[in-house]
């Protein structure tokens, strides 16, 4: 292995921590300083606010809708991709990863174009039929499951082509059904990557903000969520409040960051 | 966190496969067989319904992009993308996302060198805190942002509401990118190698560039074109730290906004369709890069 000399080791190293530090670090733990620097009143503050309160139940509904449909998807996809041949295999395998390139205002208008009620492709039908997708909670939940689309999937397929599926044939072979095999065999090898994939999916679904502004309508305490509030705040000149809910999304997000770094190392080494 | 982002295999699955020079794509690991069709009854229904949903959620909605962009015919397509206002973004956009890539592979190969090969206290610090641009919501790296270099900064930085504010939000979040896709490349480099040509009497700056970097470039190369068309599509940092000027700070995202809050969804899937294009580019030249690595591995 080559050996860099000391004083260019030390000024690479240098240059890291330093971009690094002054990117990243430096910014995050101010926007702790700025939520704690008058107290915890501006902190627990938020929980009083009705709108705040409101935004953070509707984000958090939101982003357990997104999850739990894209577990589901996401299962069922990866399972399809990595143990059965089927014609068009490789197209789908390269657009279940379009939406993670695609811009998220590009997401929102995409969905306005079809489901909107007045103008969109379905939106007219959908609305007769009594239900309401754009500017409503089931529009803001499809732009959150599209964002996250691919996030469980790229979890779960390496894991399963690298167990492969001796066991799930001896299982078979042995009498189990389809279901059985499913719960007893395959759910608990792919167990962990499906929790990193949940962790992650949550983390982007509570945190996204440019698709959901474009379909939500960001309406005060009906459709606006809690990333939707750190801009209406901000620009409402209310910093305080606007920081301490960028702090409470920055805790949440830092916290499924450490949950996933601390159980991923564990579990490969069992 | 990043390698469900980034497709790293390498780091989720225990031992890599010894072909594996850089990051894939998870689901290339088959090679193109001839179609054959091996679905039992349930597992069809599954695939039908999982197709509806998907048909819904993206394939139809980005179709309709399409359609409505060349709903005016191609004069009014272009009649969009030359207006002034609309061409100073793209310009814009595409130069600070140029500019930014270019620091990512710099620094962030020395990034993904230093966690490598280097050993120091708070190293595994430095990796955890290399994900936080991925996990943190966009908005709040906007106002993350802010509070260093905006009116209240403790530097005197006064850099709100300039290009530099593009800039630096663009380089928050592609940060991680070409470290991720270095990373593990890094790692599974073969040290015989390098030993081999130290013995040859190689100096090190010829094992860097003659055995080093030509191995490490298809994964730099992956990293820079996530990295570009991340900031080319970037929206929710901008939106506090750049003021959205036009001419000045307004990037191709806020453009789009614009075009749909003014009602005007002709002009905004016509820019939005611009963008699919770019996306679609890179997610193919990524595949080819790819392809061309594991058939060379």
């Amino acid at each position: 292995m080559v050996e860099v000399s000391t004083p260019v080791r030390w000024l690479l190293r240098l240059i890291a921590v330093g971009y690094v530090f002054f990117l990243v670090a430096w910014p995050v733990s101010l926007v702790a300083v700025r939520t704690f620097e008058d107290g915890t009143d501006a902190f627990f503050g938020i929980f009083t606010d009705p709108h705040t309160v409101a935004a953070l139940q509707l984000t958090l509904m939101v982003a357990v809708w997104a999850v739990v449909i894209n577990l589901v998807f996401g299962v069922t996809i990866s399972l399809l991709l990595v143990r059965y041949e089927f014609p068009g295999k490789r197209v789908l395998s390269a657009l279940i990863d379009l939406p993670l390139s695609v811009s998220p205002v590009v997401v929102g208008l995409a969905l306005l174009l079809v489901f909107s009620g007045r103008t969109g492709w379905f939106g007219p039908s959908i609305e007769d039929a009594g239900w309401k997708v754009i500017y409503d909670s089931p529009g803001m939940i499809m732009a959150t499951c599209f964002v996250a689309l691919p996030l469980i999937i790229r979890e779960v397929v390496p894991v399963l082509s690298e167990i492969g599926d001796d066991q799930e044939q001896a299982a078979r072979s042995l009498g189990a059904n389809g279901r059985q095999t499913f719960l007893r065999i395959t759910l608990p090898s792919i167990k962990w990557a499906v929790i990193y994939g949940v962790v992650l999916s949550l983390a982007r679904s509570l945190g996204e903000f440019g698709a959901v502004k474009v379909v939500s309508g960001n309406i005060t305490g009906r459709t606006q969520t809690a990333t939707l509030i750190v801009e209406a705040k901000y620009q409402n000149f209310q910093q305080a409040s606007a920081y301490s809910v960028a702090f409470l999304l920055a805790f949440i997000s830092i916290a499924c960051l450490i949950v996933v770094a601390f159980l991923r190392p564990k579990h490969e080494e069992a | 966190m990043t390698s469900a982002l980034l497709g790293t295999p390498a780091d989720t699955v225990g031992e890599p496969s010894s072909g594996q020079r850089t990051p894939r794509r998870p689901f290339g690991r088959r090679r193109r067989a001839s179609p054959r069709n091996t679905l039992t009854p349930g597992a069809g229904l599954g695939l039908g319904i999982a197709m509806i949903w998907f048909s819904l959620l993206v394939l139809i909605p980005l179709i309709a992009i399409i359609v409505t962009a060349g709903e005016g015919g191609w004069s009014a397509y272009f009649n969009v993308l030359r207006s002034d206002q609309t061409w100073a973004a793209v310009k814009l956009t595409v130069g600070q996302a140029a500019i930014v890539t270019l620091i990512n592979i710099v620094v962030g190969t020395i990034i993904a060198w230093v966690l490598v090969r280097d050993q120091f206290w708070g190293k595994s610090l430095l990796n955890i805190i290399i994900d936080v641009p991925f996990a943190l919501p966009t908005i709040v790296a906007g106002l993350v942002l802010l509070s260093l270099y905006g009116p209240e900064s403790p530097l005197g930085l006064q850099w709100a509401n300039t290009e530099r504010a593009v800039m630096l939000a663009l380089a928050f979040v592609t940060l991680p990118f070409i470290v991720r896709t270095v990373q593990p490349v890094l790692e599974e480099l073969d040290a015989d190698v390098e030993e081999a040509a130290a013995s040859l009497g190689a100096r090190r700056g010829t094992i860097l560039r003659r055995i080093i970097l030509p191995s490490l470039a298809p994964a730099i190369a992956a990293g820079a074109a996530l990295s570009f068309s991340r900031a080319i599509s970037e929206y929710g940092s901008l939106v506090l730290l750049s003021g959205n000027l036009p001419f000045r700070t307004e990037v191709v995202s806020v453009r789009v906004l614009t075009f749909i809050e003014n009602g005007n969804t002709q002009s905004a899937a016509a820019l939005a369709s611009v963008m699919l294009a770019v996306a679609l580019v890179v997610i193919v030249a990524l595949d080819i890069v790819q392809r061309k690595v594991a058939n060379r591995g």
